[in-house]
């Protein structure tokens, strides 16, 4: 996008414009109004339903996805602000197998219950396990700070998080 | 829990970004990280016509020397505050409040410049630029100017910023070798706006204090320094009957304002104890 | 310890079994089917334009600009929805004299809480509906606001409902005579008041509904974010005049509900109607603004209570106080005085002791409905009892382990009646005792509190035992009057291909109910449970039932499956014995086989036998009719609830200059019977403690004098966080009702219980030493330096 034409500022703001993004290694274009957030236009226009929205202000942290390799609140952004940009959402992470391991023990040890927080917390340990080899246990509990869950008590979140970092560490995996 | 509608706009360069304001007929916000903002936005306290989006331009990026300065590009992210070497080198008391804002999640996309610029009173950079003695720099329709923090924040939510103006960048005294730093808060939960908070910068020779910047948040309408305390301090060394003293001058310093929650009285208690914790620290050579 | 049901070593054992819940692998990979997530074709979008005000006459409504923007398909307001729905009332029979007045899904002329939904837009998308909510104009003439509990009671008080006679929502008392007299003779007399801050649920998805009347078949389909599909059900069906049969409710995923998801609400029923008025499908997601206006709150008590103890420190009488202000409505169906109702009925519960007196006082108020939120009246009942053992220890000169080891019911002194009425079958209070003793290594944590006290550290050690209430009989609703059903229906079927499927009424929030139904279906039947399909909450294809609310789904649930299973295993083993021409009792099912009793060699699979039923009946004998589909009811008997018992502990650390608490540890023994899935339960017992640690620290909805709510936001009202609680230290013992043949109670309310009592004891030790006390939740910083006098 260059300067800024009149018709940028037309009277029809419900106008839509055409993003570009790559969402989960896929390039995917679609038409989005300037006011759809991001986590809106993952959920109704991609109909990736696994990114929740809990709050719409950034306090829960069930709408986590990464964001060019970070993990960001889609519901902080419009979609037009990620044009150009590449998307990881829990439905990519799932497929690509990257964080198999950290499902695999979350489902062992029963750490989620209604599910609706656990594709946010999966977001947020991916992104501490990939900037924290051997964190400890206060270091996992203040990474998760931001997301909220209802039902678990956190504690089988924790230890998930704990024995998949062991693990990798051991095992000398990514 | 919807937006309005507006329309949207990406500036590569901030003449365009300054450009689409006015034509906007200032009827616009520039957004950089949004964490404030687009929550704002969403619970339409804030409908502007136009959403100006400086992400994108590369002059408000980057942290680099400059003189005796410390030049942080106003899109500097927080998440970046933590890892940035210049920072933890030059601004050490910037790097101690990092961990501070928010959780890892908002620290990855919101930026010094726009909290800076949102100036709120319960954010920990804002009241850190008063501490350091920071310069904002500016850019706006009649040019580029630097303002000192000192005189940046004028009430809630209020600053110098003038209509279509935005923060370029923040430059910071390097921090020197005679020089110490605290940095502290008291929040009910970890992420959270914290009931009081305090930063602070001495510069010593040996144990005396020849100069003392101590900010607080979280304690009314702006950051605040405060000056009794400062003075109190200044040209002594630190002692249980100096701390006290500047304990004491906080009931001048500080007017906290009525809260459901937490009483002025309760508010003045804790900086006082927060003060006296940070000060402690700081003769032990935090 | 009682013997497991069934050897864990025997193949398909699971009832004891801690397996991984199945259906949670899709959660965990993002593919939940929530109801916010759901899209139909022609769906439209509701939003409500809600009251600013806490108590206002509406004087006019203007949507002709709402109307006419584009994407906007309806408007409609209370009028509106009036024609096709009728009014409910939250009052239920066995709560004799109880009053509230009639609500509909929007109201006609007055608006009674700030946040009250008045107006619905339906459109396109939310946004543009929300945009259609900023061109109504009302009209609101303010009236007389009643926000807090004294003035609520005051004789010419402004009244929440004009033409009733006093705010007064609700009154009972319990005596059972004598108590007087004990309090004049009594050694000590320990009195205190507490109070109990307004929360709420919190679930991480928000109410969700989405309504598609067909006008074409006559038939309403509801997905509905809720516990409880029949009674949703029933509610639809008499409240819009359409056939029960033709009212389907489908409770899919669902992000958390604790009891907050199984009220009526005057959005949900709205949106029923505003689907009917349009013929097409509508949507409505509250956001979490709206959740915190809307959604029910709990607690908000105010409870005086004193107790009476010989020399000794035998409890000897408790005297009882309880009000409560719940909104200006009593909720419909269950209401609003269930909290109430069980405070005054569970304090004092764990102990022996025979007179007591409770006075409950349930008062309207201009703010959104509290009703039943998990754990229901326990925490109050549980704090007020504990802390009052506590202070009567400290009077005494009582240890807290010692004066509750000397007072509580006896393991051996079963069948007992509490002085409130409760009949319990058996509990085992000084098992739990023992055991949290030595889990906690209490006397190494007191000394190492006592040493830390000489550096200026100051450490709290609290205990609270409590009794919870469970499989709740007609006994609950059923007598007064709710269609609210207190037994469940399974049906159990063998599939062509030797699989089980089971459709159950109970229903599931993330609890583990589809989990340990088909653990209980595969043990019975002698299957692994991969071949057990387990299907919940579409009201067209589970049998009608009681569905998961007040810790029902294990014992009342798991016990329909266990009959309908063994009724399924009889009739597969009559069809073997006929092809085998055995006897039935010669012969079993280990491993989806059929084997003999005796020697358990394999005789034929379970998939033959439906082969040979399903596709070649003409090999059977004749007259032989194959009933490999099951259908069973079951309905509790014997005691009214099934209770369980345990005991909590905490360890906190006081910064007693900045107020601020760190909790360090916490503990839990608990019995709730049979346990099904030892994970599961630890599991809910995690995170009911947070819940409860939530409260006693955190949470706590805040109101102006106006009436308006000031922190109902996710950023300004305090929920637990990751980094706030402590690890939980967890076990069990197992006491199972015999009025079942699997023995299992509830374990849902019993983190949340003793929670909180366990911190305000907590804390309270840690400001012995001060001579501070804190007697109300939550336990904020502003307290602690309030009762330390330092501000």
């Amino acid at each position: 996008m260059s300067g800024i034409g009149d018709d940028m500022l037309a009277e029809e703001v419900n106008e839509t414009v055409r993003v570009r993004f790559i969402v989960n290694g896929r390039k995917v274009a679609c038409d989005v109004a300037p006011r759809e957030t991001l986590v809106d236009c993952l959920r109704n226009v991609l109909e990736l339903t696994g990114t929740h929205a809990g709050c719409e202000m950034g306090a829960c942290g069930a709408c986590l996805v990464r964001l060019d390799g970070r993990s960001v609140h889609s519901c902080l952004m419009f979609a037009v602000q990620a044009d150009g940009a590449r998307i990881d959402t829990i439905e990519g992470l799932s497929e690509s197998g990257v964080i198999a391991d950290l499902q695999a023990e979350f489902h062992r040890r029963n750490a989620l219950q209604c599910g609706f927080c656990t594709p946010g917390m999966l977001v947020n340990a991916h992104e501490l396990l990939s900037q924290v080899a051997r964190p400890s246990r206060e270091e996992i509990r203040d990474a998760l700070s931001g997301n909220y869950c209802r039902c678990t008590g956190y504690e089988a979140i924790v230890d998930a998080i704990d024995v998949v970092a062991k693990a990798r560490s051991e095992g000398g995996a990514a | 829990m919807k937006a309005r509608a507006f329309s949207y706009f990406r500036a590569d360069t901030i003449d365009q970004a300054l450009d689409a304001h006015a034509r906007a007929g200032d009827d616009a916000r520039f957004i950089a990280g949004g964490q404030s903002l687009v929550p704002a936005l969403s619970l339409r306290l804030q409908a502007p016509r136009l959403l100006i989006d400086i992400t994108h331009i590369a002059e408000l990026r980057g942290v680099c020397r400059e003189g005796d300065t410390l030049r942080i590009g106003a899109l500097t992210r927080h998440c970046e505050m933590l890892t940035e070497p210049l920072i933890a080198a030059f601004a050490p008391l910037l790097r101690a409040a990092a961990p501070f804002v928010a959780h890892p999640a908002i620290r990855n996309r919101g930026t010094f410049g726009g909290s800076v610029a949102l100036a709120d009173p319960a954010s920990e950079f804002p009241a850190m630029t008063l501490a350091l003695d920071a310069e904002i720099e500016i850019a706006g329709p009649s040019g580029s100017r630097r303002l000192k923090a000192d005189d940046f924040f004028i009430d809630l939510f209020e600053t110098a910023l003038q209509p279509g103006e935005l923060i370029t960048a923040v430059h910071v005294p390097l921090f020197r070798s005679n020089q110490r730093f605290a940095f502290d808060e008291l929040a009910r939960r970890r992420g959270d706006y914290a009931l009081v908070g305090c930063g602070m910068l001495a510069t010593q020779t040996g144990d005396r204090i020849d100069d003392i910047r101590i900010s607080f948040f979280s304690v009314g309408n702006t950051p605040t320094r405060v000056k009794g305390a400062e003075t109190a301090l200044t040209g002594f060394s630190l002692d249980a009957a100096r701390i006290a003293a500047a304990q004491a001058a906080l009931d001048n310093d500080l007017a906290p304002p009525e809260s459901d929650e937490v009483p002025p009285m309760m508010r003045l208690h804790l900086a006082r104890v927060l003060l006296g914790r940070l000060l402690g620290r700081l003769g032990e050579g935090a | 310890m009682s013997a497991p049901l069934t050897s864990l070593d025997r193949p398909n054992s699971y009832i004891g079994r801690s397996v991984p819940r199945p259906n949670a692998k899709r959660l965990l990979a993002g593919r939940g089917r929530y109801v916010s997530d759901l899209r139909l074709p022609r769906m439209l979008h509701a939003a409500f334009l809600r009251s600013p005000h806490a108590h206002a006459k509406i004087v006019s409504i203007n949507t002709e600009q709402a109307r006419v923007l584009e994407g906007v398909h309806l408007v409609a307001t209370g009028a509106d929805l009036a024609k096709i729905c009728t009014p409910w009332t939250g009052t239920l029979d066995h709560f004799k004299g109880m009053t509230s007045a009639p609500q509909l899904p929007l109201p006609l002329d007055r608006v009674v809480w700030a946040g009250q939904a008045v107006v619905a837009v339906v459109a396109e998308s939310r946004s543009i509906a929300e945009d259609a909510l900023e061109l109504i104009e009302i009209d609101y003439e303010d009236l007389p606001v009643v926000v807090d509990i004294d003035s609520a009671r005051e004789v010419g008080t402004p009244l929440v409902n004009p033409g009733s006679a006093s705010n007064v929502c609700f009154r009972s008392q319990l005596d059972s005579g004598g108590v007087d007299d004990v309090f004049a003779t009594a050694a000590h007399v320990v009195e205190e008041e507490f109070s109990f801050g307004r929360h709420t649920a919190v679930t991480l998805e928000p109410r969700a509904i989405v309504a598609d009347y067909d006008p074409g078949a006559e038939m309403l389909t509801v997905h509905h974010g809720t516990q409880t599909p029949y009674q949703f059900q029933d509610l639809y069906s008499r409240h819009y005049g359409i056939p029960e049969a033709r009212v389907r409710v489908i409770a899919t995923d669902i992000g958390g509900s604790f009891g907050m998801k199984l009220h009526v609400y005057h959005e949900d029923m709205a949106v029923v109607g505003l689907s009917i008025l349009i013929g097409r499908p509508v949507k409505y997601v509250a956001d979490r603004i709206e959740s915190f206006v809307s959604d029910i709150h709990a607690r908000d008590h105010r409870v005086r209570a004193r107790i009476a103890l010989d020399a000794k420190g035998e409890i000897l009488a408790m005297d009882v106080h309880d009000l409560t202000a719940i909104g200006a409505f009593s909720t419909y169906p269950r209401t609003s005085v269930v909290e109430g109702n069980q405070v005054i009925r569970l304090i004092g519960a764990p102990y022996c002791f025979r007179n007591y007196r409770a006075l409950l006082e349930v008062i309207f108020q201009n703010k959104v409905q509290t009703s039943q939120y998990r754990a229901v009246g326990h925490p109050v009942a549980c704090a007020v009892t504990e802390r009052l053992v506590d202070m009567a220890a400290a009077k005494v000169g009582l240890d807290p382990f010692a004066i509750r080891a000397q007072n509580v019911i006896a393991d051996d002194a079963y069948p007992q009646t509490s002085p409130t009425g409760y009949r319990f079958e058996a509990l085992s209070h000084q098992e739990c005792l023992k055991r949290l003793h030595a889990m906690m290594d209490y006397d190494a944590l007191r000394a190492e509190q006592s040493d830390l006290r000489k550096r200026g550290v100051y450490r709290g050690i609290g205990i609270a035992t409590f009794v919870e209430i469970t499989n709740p009989s007609p006994a609950f609703y059923g007598v007064g009057g709710a269609r609210i059903s207190s037994q469940d229906g399974a049906i159990v079927g063998l599939t062509p291909s030797g699989e089980v499927r089971c459709l159950i009424s109970v229903t599931e929030q993330g609890q583990g109910t589809e989990a340990i139904i088909s653990q209980i279906v595969a043990d019975q039947l002698g299957l692994a449970q991969e071949h057990v399909k387990v299907i919940t909450g579409d009201t067209e294809v589970t049998p009608h039932g009681g569905a998961t609310w007040a810790c029902r789904g294990a014992g009342i649930g798991g016990e329909t499956a266990l009959q309908a299973t063994r009724v399924l295993k009889r009739n597969i083993l009559e069809i073997a014995a006929l092809i085998l021409q055995e006897q039935p009792a010669a012969l079993d099912i280990i491993d989806g086989e059929v084997v003999d009793a005796a020697t358990r060699q394999q005789r034929l699979p379970i998939s033959e036998i439906a082969r040979i039923a399903y596709f070649r009946s003409d090999t059977l004998p004749p007259d032989t009719q194959a009933q490999l589909t099951v259908s069973h009811h079951f309905a509790p008997q014997g005691y009214p609830f099934a209770f369980t018992n345990g005991i909590q502990g905490c360890s906190l650390e006081v910064d007693v200059d900045t107020g601020f608490v760190k909790l360090l540890k916490h503990f839990v023994v608990e019995d709730c019977g049979r346990i099904i899935n030892p994970m599961l339960v630890d599991e809910q017992l995690r995170g009911g403690v947070v819940q409860g640690l939530g409260a006693a620290l955190f949470e706590e909805c805040r109101y102006s004098d106006t009436g308006q709510l000031i922190n109902g936001s996710l950023a300004d009202y305090l929920v637990p966080m990751a980094m706030e609680m402590p690890d939980i230290v967890i076990a069990h013992v197992e006491t199972p009702t015999a009025d079942t043949a699997l023995g299992a109670k509830g374990c849902g309310e019993a983190g949340t219980a003793a929670a909180s009592a366990c911190v305000l004891n907590a804390v309270n030790d840690a400001l012995a030493q001060f001579g501070a006390t804190i007697n109300s939740i939550p336990i904020t910083p502003a307290k602690i330096l309030k009762a330390l006098k330092r501000f």
